[in-house]
């Protein structure tokens, strides 16, 4: 889908927060990033994103695949819904700042709704949702323009661990459902493990890539309490004692 | 409750000591004024009312656009910070002579003073408002290609309701306080109307209990003014919000 080139991203303030970061990441993947904080995870998506541009070298997109309007979902940590709109309104902000009329686009808000299990939540504030249908409202917003890259930075770490295992899952199933291609930006080893696909391991900042390791995990019920869950668990962690000695 | 046993004590230390009415009058001989008064009061009440109350409108006029312009760009905040902060802190009392003579109409007048005395908290506040929208909802804004009229319709002036509310509530105050400040001024000049005129007049005469009754008025007003714009605050985000 995409190619890093050596990307490296200094600020205006001097600070070096990713270095001549280069990766690959095909169509259906499900990328973990993984590192310590302030490696520049949250940095390398808003390059992806194209909401900052590298101050050195580039990101290139396979043919057809340069993202339009609409072509990137973004999740932040934080739901950051407006509290001034509804579920459904808030779902329907990238459709109504990209031209679509409201009645446009109700079958695609409900249909988002429905995919994160709140159709019956359309006419909530975020004041009425707990931390966990706020999060899934976010979620609704990001796929309700159908994008083929979701990018997610940390979007379970404020969640309470019930809550994170049951929006893990459901993502996850998303994820085998949709063939979407999705970077997945997390401190959590076990979290890295359980959904993704691959796991890039990045190295304190400035970030750069330590570690690249395939998941093999098969699905189902027991995917985590599985052998290969548990070796791949060890390997992530093996790679990150790896980057925190250097 | 504490304040009718005070108004009781105020009342009986007067009859107790016989203090005359033109030293210290009661609250009874007060409010017997406000009555008897009441064809010069009334009036004199709603005329400083009416410049308070288009003063407040009209800082929140000019206190909402400039913030909005300074939001904007660099070039206005720093055009228009410095003398925002001039003229907030210049005694109004200082001004209000020149503005009196430069502007013919009184009415006028009166509101540009009461004006200046309370825009600035509503642009202060309104501007915080405006840099404190969450920069993941801008984020999400250029994500999706907003223009730079959807980014300040659509998320930054929401954003920012709480705050302007919370400036509006003591402008509204302020805007009270610059009325009577600027009729003071205009009444030793000779005009004639407003709380303050009466103040001044009942004090020339002597009529003390006339001008605590105009004091009264003052503070009732001034009450009932920061109640209700907190009550409008807490009605606007209650809708806004949801309960
Ligand atoms: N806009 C910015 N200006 C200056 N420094 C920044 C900016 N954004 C992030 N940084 C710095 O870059 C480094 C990486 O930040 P970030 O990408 O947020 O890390 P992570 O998401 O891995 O915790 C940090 O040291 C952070 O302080
Ligand atoms: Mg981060």
């Amino acid at each position: 889908m995409l190619a890093i080139r050596s990307v490296t991203k200094r600020f205006d303030d001097g600070t070096l927060a990713v270095e001549e970061v280069s990766a690959e990441i095909k169509s259906g993947e499900f990328v973990a990033l993984l590192g310590p904080s302030g490696c520049g995870k949250s940095t390398l998506l808003r390059l992806l994103a194209g909401l900052t541009a590298p101050s050195d070298g580039e990101i290139v997109w396979d043919a057809g695949a340069r993202p339009g309007l609409g072509d990137i979902g973004f999740v932040f940590q934080d739901a950051t819904l407006m509290p001034w709109a509804d579920a459904a309104e808030n779902v329907y902000l990238p459709l109504r700042l990209m031209g679509q009329r409201r009645a446009e686009a109700k079958a695609r808000i409900d249909a988002a709704l429905a995919q994160v299990g709140l159709a019956e939540f359309a006419e909530s504030r975020p004041k009425a949702l707990s931390g966990g249908m706020k999060m899934r409202v976010s979620i609704a917003r990001a796929l309700v323009s159908d994008p083929g890259l979701l990018l997610m930075d940390e979007p379970f770490a404020a969640l309470d661990e019930f809550t994170r295992h049951r929006l893990q899952g459901d993502l996850h199933r998303l994820w085998r459902q949709s063939g979407k291609t999705v970077v997945f930006v997390t401190h959590s080893i076990y979290e890295a493990a359980f959904l993704a696909s691959r796991v890039l391991v990045m190295s304190p900042r400035p970030g750069r890539i330590a570690a690249d390791i395939a998941a093999k995990i098969g699905d189902g019920p027991e995917r985590r309490d599985s052998a290969a869950y548990l070796a791949l668990v060890g390997e992530i962690t093996q790679a990150l004692r790896g980057v925190m000695a250097l | 409750m504490f304040g009718a046993v005070g108004l009781g004590l105020w009342q009986a230390t007067v009859w107790a000591l016989g203090v005359p009415p033109y030293v210290l009058p009661g609250p009874v001989a007060i409010v017997l004024a406000i009555f008897q008064d009441a064809g010069q009061l009334v009036p004199a009440l709603f005329s400083t009312l009416m410049v308070a109350i288009t003063a407040l409108l009209a800082a929140t006029g000019i206190g909402v656009a400039l913030a909005v312009a300074m939001a904007a760009s660099r070039l206005f905040r720093a055009a228009i910070q410095p003398w925002a902060v001039i003229l907030q802190v210049t005694p109004v009392v200082a001004i209000a002579p020149l503005i009196i003579l430069w502007v013919d109409q009184p009415f006028a007048a009166l509101v540009v003073c009461a004006t200046i005395v309370a825009f600035f908290p509503i642009l202060s506040n309104t501007a915080a408002g405006l840099a404190a929208t969450p920069p993941e909802l801008t984020d999400l804004f250029q994500l999706y290609g907003a223009s730079r009229a959807q980014s300040l319709f659509w998320l930054s002036l929401p954003s920012a309701v709480p705050n302007f509310l919370v400036g509006l509530r003591i402008s509204g105050t302020l805007a009270l306080v610059g009325a009577v400040v600027a009729e003071f001024v205009a009444g030793s000049g000779g005009f004639a109307s407003g709380l303050a005129y009466q103040i001044i007049e009942a004090s020339y005469r002597l009529e003390i209990p006339r001008m605590f009754a105009a004091l009264v008025l003052l503070g009732l007003s001034g009450i009932v003014i920061y109640a209700a714009l907190g009550g409008l605050e807490r009605l606007v985000l209650r809708r806004r919000d949801g309960a």
